[in-house]
């Protein structure tokens, strides 16, 4: 009368459909995509001069990415876990013969391939670079990889973060401090409070945390090992941390 | 097994310390706040108890959770479930997190929908349906892979009479050799069901009775109840018995309660008979529950 032992894997599957079909039963994931096109539009069109600089190139595009990210990608994640709290949902969904680490790994992949999504949505913009001029694809091809990575690493940080508070908007608030503070740390206004007492040792770590500088490299169309190692370390640590904080306070 | 749970300075359950063999249907009783739900939290492995541990077959809730919730069936208060899915789809999610492939999970979830009578409804979304219905769906979804334990948070909360009478059988069915455990606030739901009762109260475990046990500490256990003319002169008689402790009455019933292990039905029958009275209605008190209940639980919450 035992039940069948299921993988691993195919648990973090399961998981990962449910939370993806979801996206698309409420209004969330529409309203989202379109705001998200609309903006990555605004930047790089009026913002970013794409026309005016007359370059064939995606560089005013993938240049607003990390600001864009970092309001949105905190208002996807903000819902992860506490939308799980205030259902109740999160009771049967951790009792269930799953993981912990399973099941945040399994909602973190839907929410990185909706943005996966989103982000092929905007092909459009790559379209007219192509019908404009003759970019080099290889550097677009580059720049979306490193935006979506990039944006992996926000959205660990977000989910961690609704693991942390019941409230959505805390929960948001913390993530785009946490995640303006990995924006920023490599550049001269962050180095600056450290540069007085720190050892060069700890500022070379504080500056090579910045998601600008990683992704600024890749986007070059320059992919580095190291960046790509990076963002999938950062990601893996704050999905860790997610892990953890619930298995502390699953029940507050 | 012992189990504790403290949130910050309250103490929600206190070194509650039971153990349920198979065939066993035990029903949980205890006031708003007892602790009844911090209790089924704790085995199902969503809280982390504060001290002391249990073992569910074997397998220990916080060194083998994962092997523990594998043979649990849990339905959580308030039977939570993802709103915006089909009943089918929820259904099948479950099932799949339970191990089951393709078509046979598809068909745990159809024949999880047939046993909760759910025919009606399975392609409709969760939120959009009745209260009832939704706990008929807690309910599918914790029986879905057959557990050998089923936990059960209110079961039948919110359940019309026949759906009650529906769910008391089909948990009646699957007694025989399952451990099961529910929580209620409905007194007859213990006796329709259970063959054991605790009562519970300030995270302390009171008594641990059958429900038959249970009744017999009633002050009614064994009381004669009867609706007669002239009820005030009838009474004065009958408290001059001597099998009688003690006769009270009230809405125009008279009740006798016994003297110890006095049989007081005949006495008071060959009473009737030998005054001639013209009595209405004569029955012998098997107890009640709630009165037990109350006796119980107001002892403690008195002091
Ligand atoms: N997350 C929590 N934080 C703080 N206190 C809690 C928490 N969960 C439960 N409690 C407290 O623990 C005690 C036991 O609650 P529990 O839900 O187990 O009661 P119950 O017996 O199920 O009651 P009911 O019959 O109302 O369902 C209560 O005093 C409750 O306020
Ligand atoms: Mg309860």
């Amino acid at each position: 009368m035992s039940t069948p032992k299921s993988s691993g894997m195919s648990s973090v599957i399961n998981v990962m459909r449910r939370e993806l079909s979801g996206y698309f039963s409420t209004p969330v994931a529409w309203v989202f995509i379109v705001i998200f096109l609309v903006m990555s539009g605004v930047f790089t069109f009026y913002i970013g001069s794409f026309y005016e600089r007359g370059m064939a190139d995606l560089a005013p595009f993938f240049q607003f990415h990390p600001w864009l990210y970092l309001f949105l990608v905190p208002a996807i994640a903000m819902r992860l876990w506490a939308e799980e709290r205030r259902s109740g949902t999160i009771e049967l969904l951790l009792t269930l013969p799953l993981t912990t680490g399973q099941v945040v790994l399994g909602k973190f992949l839907a929410a990185w391939l909706f943005l996966g999504l989103s982000l092929m949505l905007t092909f459009p913009v790559w379209l007219t670079v192509n019908y404009l001029g003759n970019p080099d694809n290889g550097i677009i091809v580059a720049g979306y990889i490193g935006s979506w990575l990039m944006a992996g690493g926000f959205l660990a940080i977000g989910s961690c973060m609704s693991a942390v508070t019941r409230n959505q908007v805390v929960a948001f608030i913390l993530s785009v401090v946490v995640c303006f503070g990995f924006l920023l740390s490599g550049l001269p206004m962050v180095m600056n409070v450290f540069t007085q007492w720190a050892p060069q040792a700890l500022l070379d770590v504080i500056a090579d945390f910045s998601f600008l500088a990683h992704f600024a490299a890749i986007s070059k169309g320059v992919i580095d090992l190291r960046d790509l190692v990076y963002f999938v370390l950062v990601t893996a640590f704050w999905l860790m941390a997610n892990t953890i904080v619930l298995e502390i306070k699953k029940a507050d | 097994m012992s189990l504790s749970k403290n949130f910050g300075g309250i103490v929600a359950v206190d070194r509650l310390s039971f153990s349920v063999g198979a065939g066993e249907v035990l029903g949980f009783l205890g006031p708003n706040g007892a602790g009844k739900s911090t209790t089924m939290k704790m085995l199902t492995g969503f809280l982390a108890p504060s001290g002391g541990t249990a073992t569910i077959n074997g397998h220990d809730i916080i060194n083998d959770s994962l092997a523990a919730r594998r043979i649990i069936g849990y339905l959580p208060e308030g039977a939570p479930s993802y709103g915006e899915m089909t009943v089918r789809n929820f259904l099948e999610f479950i099932a799949r997190a339970r191990g089951f492939k393709g078509r046979e999970a598809r068909r745990k979830a159809a024949a999880a929908i047939d046993r909760l009578n759910l025919e009606s409804v399975p392609e409709q979304t969760i939120e959009t349906l009745s209260k009832g219905f939704k706990r008929r769906v807690g309910l599918a979804q914790a029986i879905l892979h057959d557990p050998q334990v089923l936990i059960l948070d209110e079961p039948t909360d919110g359940l019309d009479p026949n759906q009650k009478h529906e769910v008391r059988s089909l948990i009646r069915d699957m007694s025989s050799e399952k451990i099961i455990v529910i929580s209620t606030h409905m007194l007859e739901e213990v006796q329709a069901l259970c063959n054991r009762a605790m009562i519970i109260a300030d995270g302390r475990l009171l008594v641990d009775d059958t429900p038959a046990g249970l009744i017999a500490r009633s002050r009614y256990h064994n009381a004669v109840t009867l609706v007669v003319e002239e009820p005030e002169r009838v009474a004065s008689i009958l408290s001059e018995i001597p099998q009688a402790r003690k006769v009270e009455l009230r809405e125009g019933e008279l009740t006798v309660f016994p003297a110890e292990g006095a049989r007081l039905f005949e006495v008071i029958s060959d009473a009737v008979k030998e005054y001639g009275w013209s009595v209405s209605e004569l029955r012998l008190e098997a107890g009640r529950l709630d009165e037990v209940f109350r006796q119980v639980t107001q002892g403690t919450v008195g002091k």
